[in-house]
């Protein structure tokens, strides 16, 4: 034992000594070359596995008609061509609805739903995380059980539920069951608990009443949870195609229009093969060019992320 | 007035807590304001359905008549007339046995590897990782790969490398279809856990390393159990939560590939018998029943997990 620890303590001196000067990267202690190779290998058979069928579906929607069909297929488009896409939005502008309107119904629902979603749960989660008042605490508890609660397993009850208020085939129920999401309200809640309680003290001696400290003190230093917050409600609307909610043509949503194009796999419109990668990527660019852009804020609130039982 | 009896005590006690819950709640009235908007939303899209499916678990519905109280009828005949249930019930704990764990895991060894690497290519690799999970519709790609035809790219592969004689029907022979369905659902669902986890370890202090350095750990799996993990159980409680929402939930994807029903209902789960029974049949009753049961099957699985978790580094 003890020379072990004297061992771990000479490793342990000589790291924090090249640390500091060399440029080059440093095994840290406890790591062996052995060890970092198996963790590349790994990673690499696994994103290759992860990445595969996403780069094969953007190459796909770049080839032309005699490379999509070539057997064995390519991976990687030869002569790129965007006759896809143009083909796609060609096909969707013939329907009696215009594309433009899809997108339009799409966007705007996003958008809207994202809005409200960040400003109702931001002060919500404000009130929760920086107060402690009768219920305050319960209420949280209920938040993290119904985070486990996915649409989809609430799908039919919030049907009944939207049907009584008269919501369906009205964008109404599509937007605001959007603002009560619990993933939003919890991540912020979380990040909010980071904030320093002096920060929030000091102002409330100074005379400063609620809304102010939300507005001017605590939303300011929580950019990267509203961020993270914006990302997955993007995400959740941005993919739904609300077929349940919404039977109104000119009200449908992208990604049920494009559906309604390239058909299921059981059904598949060969023809099309190549128009249905358009229509897939079309669906999948703007989550994750989102996320790209957000990536470093949505590790910065996900550090805050723990539940503490 | 002074109390004597001890319940008349008690009775006081409760008095006295309740005026100071009331005091507490008007000094923080507007705190009551700012919780509003959402707590309305919240409690009618979130709260109420789960509630109501309790409550019209109890009843026949068709949405036509008001609800009739049938008592637990619609339970017994989920459990004992219900074969389709039952299969689903059996669907439904094969994929969250299995997504749930091993896709806990993965997504855990997964973000445990990429925080080893270089900050640049860190930022890669996560979005390698996670873009399938949001990617949407993506999935749908899986469908080329596995078509039944010799023309169906993992078929003409097996057949030119002579590992099968004639094409399999992946998407429609119940002998592939669950394993179908496990690959593509592990494949697009790391989830929010998994970011989790990145973040979570990159914030444990390097002290700690150290500290473990001169108590005798000398390899990186030590590390794990006895430093990392420990100091990340928060993470790994919303990580679990995650997981059992995603594993709990798989129903868009068996009915987008492999058709509403299923073969067999070879792949046929709770999500998909509950859609069935509330989207098409519109026996609502029973919808709920199935609702309620899956509601009660995630929160014991979430204090399951909670209590493994707790566990961890003792």
């Amino acid at each position: 034992m003890d020379t072990l620890a004297k061992r771990n303590q000479l490793a342990l001196e000589k790291f924090r000594k090249r640390k500091g000067k060399a440029s080059r990267a440093v095994r840290k202690p406890n790591r062996s070359l052995g060890g970092d190779i198996f963790i590349w290998i790994i990673l690499a058979i696994f994103g290759a596995f992860f990445a595969f069928p996403l780069v094969f579906n953007i190459n796909n929607a770049f080839k032309p008609l005699d490379e999509i069909f070539i057997f064995p297929p390519n991976l990687f488009v030869i002569n790129p061509t965007m006759n896809n896409l143009s083909d796609l939005f060609i096909i969707m502008s013939r329907s009696w609805v215009t594309f433009t309107r899809y997108i339009f119904n799409t966007v705007f629902y996003t958008a809207a739903g994202t809005i409200g979603h960040l400003f109702f749960a931001s002060l919500g989660a404000f009130a929760i995380s920086k107060y402690e008042f009768p219920g305050s605490k319960f209420f949280f508890g209920l938040i993290i059980t119904t985070l486990m609660f996915n649409p989809f397993v609430l799908a039919i009850p919030s049907f009944l539920i939207l049907a009584q208020l008269g919501w369906i085939d009205n964008p109404l129920a599509v937007i605001i069951p959007a603002f009560g999401m619990p993933l939003g309200f919890f991540l912020l809640k979380q990040f909010m608990d980071t904030i320093p309680a002096s920060l929030v003290e000091a102002a409330k001696i100074d005379g400063a009443n609620e809304w102010y400290i939300y507005a001017r003190i605590v939303m300011p230093l929580v950019k990267p949870a509203l961020l993270t917050a914006m990302v997955f409600s993007v995400q959740a609307l941005w993919n739904n195609p609300q077929h349940l909610l919404i039977h109104t043509e000119q009200l449908k949503t992208l990604p049920l229009a494009i559906q309604q194009i390239i058909g299921s796999p059981h059904a598949p419109n060969i023809a099309r093969q190549g128009i249905n990668a358009a229509g897939i990527l079309v669906m999948m660019i703007v989550p994750i060019i989102i996320f790209i852009l957000a990536q470093s804020n949505i590790l910065k609130t996900m550090a805050s992320s723990g539940i503490k039982e | 007035m002074e109390a004597t009896t001890p319940f008349g005590r008690y009775m006081t006690k409760k008095r006295v807590m309740a005026a100071h819950t009331w005091k507490e709640a008007v000094k923080h009235k507007w705190l009551y304001v700012f919780l509003a908007p959402y707590l309305l939303v919240f409690a009618t899209f979130t709260l109420a359905p789960v509630l109501m499916s309790l409550g019209l678990s109890f009843t026949y519905f068709n949405v036509l008549e008001p609800p009739r109280f049938i008592g637990i009828q619609n339970y017994l005949n989920l459990f004992l007339t219900d074969d389709i249930f039952l299969t689903a019930v059996q669907n439904t704990l094969v994929m969250a046995l299995v997504t749930g764990p091993v896709g806990y895991i993965l997504a855990f060894l997964f973000a445990w590897f990429i925080n080893e690497l270089p900050r640049f290519t860190r930022a890669f690799v996560t979005l390698v990782f996670y873009a399938p999970t949001i990617a949407g519709a993506a999935f749908l790609v899986w469908a080329l790969f596995f078509t039944g035809d010799s023309m169906g790219y993992l078929n003409a592969w097996l057949l030119n490398a002579g590992i099968i004689r004639e094409p399999e029907q992946w998407l429609t022979n119940p002998e592939w279809m669950m394993g179908v369905a496990l690959l593509v659902v592990l494949w697009m669902s790391l989830g929010a856990g998994f970011l989790a986890f990145i973040a979570g370890l990159s914030t444990i202090d390097e002290s700690l390393y150290e500290a473990g350095l001169v108590d005798g750990v000398t390899n990186r799996w030590q590390e794990l159990w006895f430093i990392t993990l420990p100091n990340m159980q928060g993470m790994l409680m919303f990580g679990a939560v995650m997981a059992i929402m995603a594993s709990f939930a798989v129903g868009e994807v068996t009915q987008a590939l492999f058709g509403f029903p299923s073969t067999d209902y070879a792949v046929h789960t709770v999500v998909n018998h509950l859609v069935d029974y509330g989207a098409l049949r519109f026996e609502m009753g029973y919808a709920s029943a199935i609702a309620t049961i899956l509601f009660l099957a995630m929160i014991y699985t979430k204090i399951l997990v909670g209590k493994f978790i707790s566990k961890i580094g003792q």
